[in-house]
């Protein structure tokens, strides 16, 4: 599994609330067998013109966040589908982390198990992380899961949770299913019993 | 002995509980894997990566849905691309013995629609499947997750599901649902109630005298849409309708072991006094039909209430996501629905595509013609619904009216084959997601019931179905 430690970067902003998998990547991409290539059809139907030109004014499409890893989501991000070509969009495109104040339930399950580091922050530090991405949009965060900190440019950091098992899985890049495959005699006990 | 009163789900987690080590989560034993042609092929290319077989193929149960045209089976499949990805899913079950409802079964249907339908999804079991919608199985009694792709790999690996365990919520619906409300619009105001994360982390028990004059099949509408609220999963206690449903079905327990499965299933439903997370009342006497007029499921009204007005509107999120839903649909803050001209009428999904649903829609098709310049779509959600329509003539019926008649499918629920709504139009339909361009890029889409669909469909706008009974 994709190995999460840290990541310094440019934070992309996108507020809207409620951004359901069907936008990070419509449906009509899903005929794939593989997971590859995906972050060009990344939120397709909000950056791209209907003859294939970008969207100039659509965030991911300003020539200042080429290359940034954080996106900066609205409330309850990932809503909808469970189809994992979202997350799978996302870091092909480049993204490493989004920060929101929610996310959909299997969303979240999916994200992690990508190395995409959902980051759970409060309404307050949502709103002033906004408010210093819109100031200084080019401001740099660093994202620490060792220390599970946001550490803003003047120093500051800002926690956030996230459960002791999926911290260890992405520090050490442990794979979920390896975790379950070492309780094999026990699967086996249960399906006898 | 602990006679701690218990709620279905615990019921339900207790028995699939294999491990739980502190701080982890739980590792959940699964009686029933579903897959599609969709989701799985990444998860099986894992496998193979990993050397691994499919722990219990018996267990495991393919079909073709998402992508399959639903035009008629004799033509060739024109879009190359999801014809590859189906060769893929046949290839990926006959290497590790899986069964598969291929594209000739008469069996073949949306995966939530044919679970239920053949016996397979039975009361008590814990059942998971790559697709959201998973939880209108638990409208038998069953605990259903939807998974992503790696979840997928992990279950056809180890029969084993990795989950936090979620907060229990019940949903109470009192009362009696009015001619011509329906079990759509009961699932419709909820969610517009709660908010498409109203339900985040918990797992919905439905409960409530409405709940229970529910047909199986209207609890599966009710259910689908449970991850509409933002739930894990939702669920129905068992009772003797459930009992009723699943007889001589298919792969149904026969003889002895029906009466053992019965007694089983008999002790499955919440004890008195077992305490939910959380709880929310609706009274059915109130409701009216619903339909949404916005981008999430979430933005439902009364049909015969007005748009919201997103200058009415406080918080300053809340009025931006209304204004951009408006823009989208291309409606006035504060303008009636009724009366609004529509160009597509989509009947089917695992939401609405069972028989009672086509029977409904077809009731208030009887005799009419769908309007001059809509496009109308019936789309069965399984060849066996199909099957059973045409038997009972509503094929003809549909046909009769103008209603293009399918095989069965996703269809334009998800837009990935050529079943779309056009940029701009408005579709009425009966599925349960309305996201910009879920329905085909440029659609925009009014969740509504199969009355409700029906009743647009014949007047060419949206319509009070309860002036037509
Ligand atoms: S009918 Fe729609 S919601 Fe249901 S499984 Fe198919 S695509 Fe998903």
């Amino acid at each position: 599994m994709a190995q999460f430690t840290q990541v310094t970067s440019r934070v992309i902003p996108l507020p809207n609330r409620n951004v359901d998998t069907d936008q990070i990547i419509p449906a009509r991409f899903l005929k794939v067998t593989d997971k590859s290539g995906l972050g060009e059809a990344l939120f397709s139907d909000w950056r791209y013109n209907a003859d294939g030109s970008e969207k100039s004014d659509f965030v991911l499409n300003h020539k200042h966040h080429q290359g940034a890893q954080i996106l900066l989501a609205g409330d309850n991000f990932g809503c909808g589908s469970s189809r994992e070509h979202a997350p799978w969009a996302l870091t092909s495109w480049g993204f490493r982390s989004v920060i929101s104040t929610s996310f959909a339930d299997i969303f979240h399950n999916n994200a992690l198990k990508n190395g995409l580091l959902p980051v759970i922050v409060n309404k307050e530090i949502h709103q002033s992380l906004f408010d210093l991405v819109e100031e200084i949009p080019t401001v740099a965060l660093t994202i620490d899961l060792a220390s599970q900190s946001i550490t803003l440019p003047d120093g500051d950091a800002l926690k956030f949770p996230i459960d002791k098992f999926s911290k260890n899985c992405l520090l050490s890049g442990i794979d979920q299913l390896g975790y379950i495959m070492s309780h094999d005699a026990k699967i086996s006990t249960y399906e006898t019993s | 002995m602990s006679l701690q009163p218990r709620t279905l789900f615990q019921k339900i987690w207790d028995k699939h509980l294999v491990v739980q080590e502190p701080h982890s989560p739980a590792i959940l034993y699964v009686d029933l894997h579903l897959i599609h042609e969709v989701t799985s092929p990444q998860a099986f290319t894992g496998l193979r990566n990993r050397n691994l077989q499919v722990r219990r193929p018996d267990r495991t149960l393919a079909t073709m849905d998402h992508s399959i045209p639903t035009t008629p089976l004799s033509l060739p499949m024109a879009d190359t691309q999801a014809a590859a990805q189906l060769e893929q899913l046949a290839k990926n079950c006959a290497e590790f013995d899986i069964e598969l409802f291929d594209m000739d079964s008469p069996w073949r249907g949306i995966v939530h629609v044919i679970g239920p339908e053949l016996g397979r999804t039975q009361p008590g079991m814990t059942i998971v499947c790559g697709d959201s919608h998973t939880s209108t199985h638990g409208a038998l009694g069953a605990l259903a997750f939807g998974i992503g792709t790696s979840e997928v790999e992990h279950v056809l690996a180890s029969q084993c599901l990795l989950q936090e365990k979620p907060k229990t919520f019940e949903v109470r619906v009192d009362g009696t649902l009015r001619e011509g409300i329906s079990a759509k619009d009961v699932i419709l105001a909820l969610i517009a109630k709660i908010g498409t994360a109203g339900g985040t982390g918990h797992v919905f028990e439905y409960t409530g005298t409405a709940i229970r004059t529910l047909s199986i099949e209207e609890r599966m509408t009710v259910c689908n849409m449970s991850i509409e609220g933002g739930a894990r999963a939702g669920m129905v206690g068992p009772d003797d309708s459930t009992f009723e449903y699943l007889a001589n079905r298919e792969y149904a327990p026969k003889g002895l072991e029906w009466e053992y499965a019965l007694e089983a299933w008999r002790k499955l439903p919440t004890d008195s006094g077992a305490v939910y997370d959380r709880s929310i009342t609706l009274n059915a006497n109130d409701l009216e039909p619903m339909i949404t007029f916005g981008t999430n499921p979430g933005m439902g009204i009364p049909i015969t209430k007005c748009v919201p007005d997103p200058s009415q509107v406080g918080n300053a999120d809340t009025r931006q996501s209304l204004e951009n839903a408006l823009t989208y649909m291309g409606l006035q803050p504060g303008q009636k629905l009724l009366g609004q001209p529509i160009d597509v009428v989509f009947i089917g999904s695992c939401t609405n595509g069972r028989i009672s649903d086509l029977r409904l829609a077809a009731d208030i098709l009887r005799g009419h013609k769908v309007a001059e310049n809509v496009r109308m779509l019936v789309v069965p959600g399984s060849q066996k619904v199909k099957q059973q329509a045409e038997s009972e003539g509503l094929d003809r019926i549909f046909s009769t009216a103008g209603a293009e008649w399918r095989e069965a499918g996703c269809s334009m629920c998800i837009a990935m084959n050529s079943d779309k709504v056009d940029p701009g139009q408005y579709a009425v339909s009966t599925s349960n997601r309305n996201f910009e361009g879920r329905q085909g890029k440029g659609g925009r889409t009014f969740l509504a019931s199969p009355l409700t669909a029906a009743a647009a469909a014949v007047r060419g706008e949206i319509s009070d179905v309860r002036t037509m009974l």
